[in-house]
């Protein structure tokens, strides 16, 4: 409901306002883009030569990462969690590379069109037991994790498969400037073309109003259980998108599951999403991605044993969380 | 409830829905060793002769460590929690012990990984408990970091060698007669001491409490945060002794050996009853979960099907069961 609100407020008021009450709104996605200023400063610092090889490799790892983490982001925004979307990552890509591989180039567009229609399948079967079965979605996403990684070594049992050329074109290289890595380009036509028009119409608003207050909702006539069907099933469509990305920059499938899930996690809590759920958004997932890959690199740099890099995410994540309830527990007692 | 059962199918109260959803509900163990005992037939039936006191007896030995991982999803799932860390404080917990084994000995050994098991779930259980992180996120970050000092350990103590002390693989992979597994020795007494702790003593209805209705608990002044800090800390203990078990019986250190538990260990609690919102459930359930997931095992080897089928056996399998309990215990 306070998103209404906001938008007559800023019809009514200057661009200056605007910018302020945007500012406000979005305080934490702020606040990251300053620390991932802070941090790119950093990593400068130490390694002067980082640039234009430094960032075109940041873009191409952080693609499957910031797509998992917006396929996360929607699937919590509605009050879920899902724990199968590394699984899910890794079905789609096997599929996608045992299809393609020996393929000739066009028919990579049937397959891909193919496996973006599984992910959404995917996520339908995890919303749909989810709503059906009444169980928690932690225990269905959990076992389903594993329903799926199955259903990935069993299409391909060890790494392999091939991928069209043109995918692999979409996403390598620069577009233009060098500055301009094509995978950023495709992150960002993804989400603009996919996320914006979702968090502008009915369903969008449906999806913040049953995150935010499911009983509530449902009195103010929104379709609970569809609703978050449709959210896992916008899920598949970007963990889809995601194993796709990760077939295309690696040219193969990998039938094990990355540690996409537990980083899409980590995102979505350091980009502001509450894990009630009902508030943030894809952005701030995205920059929590960009923040998560560079401390990652910069530890590589700094000669840090990878293991002690390990060390970190996980009380970088636990850290986060802590802040972020403590924040919630100050508000919630004033 | 059960007044209508009674009047409503005199003549053949089995067959009605409500009689199975009463059993489900109340007595979930009638179902479990139904289902246990249907298992065993078909590994009787696939395999001619393979059903033998032997065969249990490596059955037992098997789950004996997934019941006790089980243990620390029953305790955490009864306060609406879940305990994803078990995985990597057990694995910890075997390889540390596994190290020092050749310099100060097992003892010690046993001793330093008791202790940073604690220490796990000390900060796991803080971060729970006062911080109000979500179990879920907590203890998958916890997982990170042992993982991670777990590895760092690796690299320090590269020179010195891992072995398997023979008491745990006496212990572990250890059977009597060859029937009845040494692991019994220490399975028995941590469940004789979970299944009264969760019946009889304050702190297991103050678990069950607190699931149940934190609110309620906390007016009735339950100090939420001290069990929740004191069960994590016992989560992460009873981890560390499944992980000396599976480094017995594996006779494997390695910083990743108990990771594959950590999906079976919240199914076998889950097929126990135990539900994940909290407040309902119960050991024995889990410790019979164990079992059945086990046998499963078993027959899905014992019919030539790949691992690949077994995981998603198992989950279809969680899925299902989870579903079943859900429609016995909501009343609609």
């Amino acid at each position: 409901m306070s998103v209404t609100t906001a938008a007559v407020d800023t019809a009514r008021a200057r661009p200056a306002d605007m910018l302020a009450a945007w500012v406000r709104n979005n305080a934490w996605t702020v606040g990251l883009l300053g620390f991932l200023a802070l941090l790119l400063a950093f990593t400068k610092l130490i390694l002067p030569s980082y640039g234009v090889t430094g960032v075109q490799g940041l873009a191409i790892s952080v693609l499957p990462l910031a797509l998992a983490a917006v396929a996360q982001a929607i699937v919590v925004i509605s009050g879920g969690i899902d724990l199968s979307i590394g699984s899910m990552m890794a079905l789609t890509s096997v599929v996608a590379a045992v299809l393609m591989k020996g393929q000739p180039e066009e028919s990579g567009v049937v397959v891909v069109v193919g496996v973006l229609l599984l992910g959404l399948a995917l996520g339908a079967v995890n919303g749909g037991l989810v709503v059906l079965t009444r169980v928690p979605d932690i225990v269905v996403t959990l076992a389903m994790s594993f329903v799926w990684a199955g259903c990935a070594l069993l299409v391909l049992q060890a790494p392999g498969g091939g991928s069209a050329r043109w995918l692999k074109d979409l996403i390598l290289g620069s577009l233009g400037s060098e500055w301009v890595p094509k995978a950023a380009v495709a992150l960002v036509i993804i989400v603009a073309l996919i996320w914006i028009p979702v968090r502008r119409s009915q369903f969008g608003l449906s999806l913040y109003a049953i995150g935010s207050n499911r009983l509530a909702a449902f009195r103010s006539g929104v379709s609970v259980g569809r609703t978050r069907i449709s959210a896992y099933i916008l899920m598949g469509l970007f963990a889809a998108l995601g194993g796709l990305s990760l077939t295309a920059s690696t040219g193969i499938g990998t039938p094990v599951p990355g540690p996409y899930t537990l980083m899409s996690v980590a995102a979505v809590v350091l980009g502001g999403v509450s894990l009630a759920g009902g508030r943030g958004g894809v952005f701030g997932p995205i920059v929590g991605v960009v923040i998560l890959q560079i401390i990652r690199t910069d530890m590589t740099f700094l000669g840090v044993d990878p293991n002690l890099a390990v060390v970190a995410q996980g009380f970088i994540l636990i850290g986060v969380v802590m802040v972020g309830s403590l924040i919630q527990l100050r508000q919630s007692r004033a | 409830m059960s007044g209508s059962v009674r009047t409503g199918s005199t003549r053949n109260p089995w067959l009605t829905w409500a009689a199975w959803r009463g059993l489900f509900r109340d007595r979930p163990m009638i179902p479990l060793v139904g289902l246990l005992a249907l298992l065993v037939v078909a590994v009787g039936l696939v395999r001619p002769g393979m059903v033998s006191p032997g065969w249990a007896g490596v059955i037992m030995r098997a789950a004996v460590p997934l019941a006790i991982l089980a243990g620390c999803q029953t305790l955490t799932m009864l306060t609406g929690g879940i305990d994803l860390s078990v995985g990597a404080v057990a694995s910890m917990s075997g390889f540390v012990v596994a190290t020092l084994v050749s310099g100060p000995g097992t003892p010690a050994g046993i001793v330093v990984a008791l202790v940073a098991a604690a220490l796990a779930g000390l900060v796991t259980g803080i971060g729970v408990g006062v911080f109000r992180v979500h179990p879920l996120i907590m203890t998958l970050g916890m997982s990170l970091v042992v993982l991670g000092f777990a590895n760092v350990w690796q690299l320090q103590m590269v020179q010195t060698g891992t072995g398997v002390p023979g008491e745990f693989r006496w212990l572990g992979s250890g059977m009597v007669l060859g029937i009845l597994p040494n692991s019994l020795l220490i399975f028995i007494p941590l469940a004789a001491l979970i299944l009264l702790g969760l019946g009889r003593t304050g702190y297991g209805r103050l678990l069950y409490a607190i699931g149940d209705n934190p609110v309620a608990a906390r007016l009735s002044g339950a100090r939420a945060w001290q069990v929740l800090v004191i069960l994590y800390i016992i989560s992460a203990l009873l981890a560390a002794i499944a992980g000396f078990l599976i480094a017995g019986l594996t006779n494997i250190a390695a910083v990743t050996l108990a990771d594959w538990y950590v999906l079976p260990s919240v199914a076998a609690a889950v097929i126990g009853g135990t539900s994940i919102m909290g407040g309902r459930g119960g050991y024995g359930g889990a410790i019979a979960g164990a079992l059945i997931l086990t046998v499963l095992t078993s027959l899905i080897s014992a019919l030539g099907f790949a691992e690949a089928v077994r995981q998603i056996l198992f989950g279809a399998i969680v899925v299902a069961v989870a579903a079943v309990y859900a429609r016995a215990t909501t009343e609609s």
